[in-house]
């Protein structure tokens, strides 16, 4: 279950089994991750800001997306309140610094473990209950904090909302998108990195057991309401630190953003992405990201024939995410990363596609 | 261990589903060391025999006792740290991971790392760690002979492979006593001389305990030590595989010969203690 598949080019056989536990399946795909990454540090020198924007957006999301991933594509359970979890980690983390005076630096880490405590509590249920009453379940929980959102004056600031400080490091503020950037990519490389590392020992295969069998995943020592608690904690955790990020981004948190909607949109990265895939995340949160810019491009380029349509964008951009969860379940049921694996192997295999 | 003492004792075990007594009063020990099979017609209650010792159903009444500690009350993934391990009659892999990661699974209660240390992976030693048991787990492969599918997604398998992969799983749990229902079910005559092999094997070399379920009454008499029969829920016979041969009421059950009714003091011929 580690990045690669077991597609590697022949002639290469391995003589350690360390060589074959690596993330990637090849060191040439190492290579291009890593290179890819450093690539990655020159963006803000040349990117616009729009696109350091864009860029920042799937950062956040894509590690929140990644806990959602977690505790559904790898542990299979359901969980439809996600986006509590980010915006009490958005919060969580303004408070820290704002009424504890600690910097936003350990605010955004502190933010996650507090984050992650609340989704152990959300998660007692689930080591007792599956399904649709799980499902109930963590839909009361998005309700349950979003009201607490509401009420909350000492830790949300209520209806008026969280001031939330720039990021900073010995006196620097990363208070632009071209540095703010690397924040983001730090955490963005040290999350999906972490996951990658779970899945690969012990505990991660424990989860995707408890997924795929757990009758005999308990037979096989696995401590199942332990394992279906944690996952949720963990996956609270990810996305507390991107709800972190994303309120110390805006400088302002405020309880509207995390509503259902959000948490759906989260589900739609992971099921388009591909459940139980790190790197299948990514490509679901830039397709989430990118897809309401597409709309808003094309509508704009269609706006000259039927003006009515800019004032119905809103509505367009809804629809299109609904419309594009459906198709990729009818059409792409593992989703992208899953196409991603085809077209490698249709072109390792080319001309001899067949 | 000394020579004589039980490795397991099942005492007196009830069990009923509603209406339908699936075990009544069953009582039997197995020895450290030996060869055990439990035999019987379908729906006889052998499965549920199983779930009991390996805590996947509570029996109702009676006790199990593994190396005389009780173990009714235990959950199953406790029973995996005494030196339990199973095997299923239905094939129960985690059918989207490779077989290595399969049978990796089975190394999860003598694995140390866990969220935390699995994730910081080189700095914690979670590395080192994986890396010795994937060697331990590697001999089991060579042992099993699947190290050409290791690779493979467990649920693209052939049946008789799944089998035995479902084996290698249940080895990679270093258990003391091993639980083997229906090991050979399904399987053609080749794949069930390998699987003979490897279960005597098992028991010689790697010293475990086994209990065994098995149709093929070819394949029990050769491999087994003592052979239980149960039928309708009750433990009809016990002793060594020639002496359940001759006994007529096996040989009724088998057969479903309607003469007359078995004699109560007939039950438990053959019995060595
Ligand atoms: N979970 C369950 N719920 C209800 N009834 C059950 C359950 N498990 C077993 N039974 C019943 O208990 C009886 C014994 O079943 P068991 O599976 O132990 O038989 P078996 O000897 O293993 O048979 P087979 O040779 O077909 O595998 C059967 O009548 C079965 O229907
Ligand atoms: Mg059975």
């Amino acid at each position: 279950m580690s990045l690669g598949s077991s597609m590697r080019p022949c002639g290469d056989f391995r003589t350690k089994y360390a060589s074959d536990m690596t993330i990637f399946a090849t060191p040439v795909t190492r290579y291009l991750a890593v290179a890819f990454i450093i690539a990655l540090l020159f963006v803000p020198l040349v990117g616009s800001p729009y696109v350091l924007n864009l860029m920042i957006q799937i950062g956040y999301y894509g590690i929140a997306a990644l806990g959602l991933n977690l505790v559904v594509g790898f542990t299979g359970q359901i969980s439809l309140g996600h986006s509590a979890f980010f915006g009490f980690g958005a919060f969580a983390s303004a408070w820290l610094n704002n009424s504890l005076g600690i910097p936003v630096f350990f605010a955004i880490p502190l933010a996650g473990c507090l984050t992650m405590l609340a989704g152990l509590l959300v998660g007692i249920p689930a080591g007792r209950i599956k399904g649709l009453y799980l499902a109930i379940a963590t839909l009361a929980s998005q309700f349950i904090l979003e009201d607490f959102f509401a009420r909350a004056n000492w830790f949300t600031g209520g209806s008026s909302g969280a001031m939330a400080e720039y990021f900073t490091l010995f006196g620097y503020a990363f208070d632009t998108d071209q540095s703010y950037f690397y924040v983001v990519l730090f955490y963005v490389v040290l999350m999906f990195t972490f996951t990658s590392n779970l899945i690969r020992s012990r505990d991660g295969r424990a989860l995707i057991a408890v997924r795929d069998h757990y009758l005999s995943a308990e037979i096989m020592g696995i401590n199942l309401t332990w394992y279906r608690v944690m996952s949720f904690g963990i996956s609270a955790l990810y996305a507390g630190i991107g709800g972190a990020l994303f309120g110390h981004y805006l400088g302002f948190v405020s309880a509207e953003g995390f509503t259902i909607i959000l948490s759906i949109q989260f589900l739609a990265m992971i099921i388009i992405g591909g459940l139980g895939s790190i790197y299948g995340t990514i490509l679901g949160t830039i397709f989430m990201v990118l897809l309401p810019e597409l709309m808003e491009w094309s509508t704009g380029l269609f706006s000259g024939m039927m003006p009515d349509l800019v004032q119905s964008l809103a509505y367009i951009k809804e629809m299109a995410i609904g419309l594009a969860i459906i198709l990729f379940l009818i059409f792409e049921p593992e989703g992208l990363a899953h196409r991603w694996k085809r077209i490698k192997a249709y072109w390792k295999l080319y001309p001899f596609s067949y | 261990m000394g020579e004589n003492t039980a490795l397991l004792q099942v005492e007196n075990i009830s069990l009923s589903f509603g209406g339908v007594k699936a075990l009544q009063g069953v009582s039997f020990d197995v020895k450290s060391g030996e060869l055990f099979s439990i035999i019987g017609p379908n729906g006889a209650g052998k499965t549920s025999m199983l779930n009991c010792i390996s805590g996947r159903y509570h029996p109702q009444q009676g006790e199990i006792r593994f190396r005389e500690q009780p173990i009714t009350k235990l959950k199953p993934n406790q029973r995996c740290n005494l030196g339990i391990g199973r095997t299923f009659q239905n094939l129960a892999l985690f059918n989207h991971m490779s077989v290595l990661d399969n049978i990796m699974v089975g190394r999860h209660h003598l694995l140390k790392n866990n969220f935390l240390t699995g994730g910081l992976y080189w700095f914690t030693g979670a590395r080192r760690e994986e890396l010795e048991h994937r060697q331990q787990v590697e001999e089991i492969i060579d042992f099993l002979e699947i190290a050409h599918i290791r690779k493979a997604q467990a649920g693209t398998l052939s049946y008789g492979l799944r089998k035995r992969v479902e084996l290698a799983r249940a080895v990679a749990l270093k258990p003391d006593l091993i639980l083997l229902d229906e090991p050979m079910a399904g399987m053609n005559h080749e794949e069930k001389e390998d699987m003979a092999r490897y279960i005597i094997d098992l028991n010689e070399e790697w010293g475990m305990t086994v209990v065994m379920i098995e149709h093929d009454m070819g394949v029990v008499m050769d491999l087994s030590h003592r052979v239980m029969v149960l039928d309708f829920g009750q433990r009809i016979a016990a002793g060594l595989p020639d002496e359940i041969m001759d006994n007529p009421l096996v040989k009724k059950a088998y057969l479903g010969e309607e003469d007359e009714q078995p004699s109560e003091e007939s039950a438990g011929v053959g019995e060595v203690a």
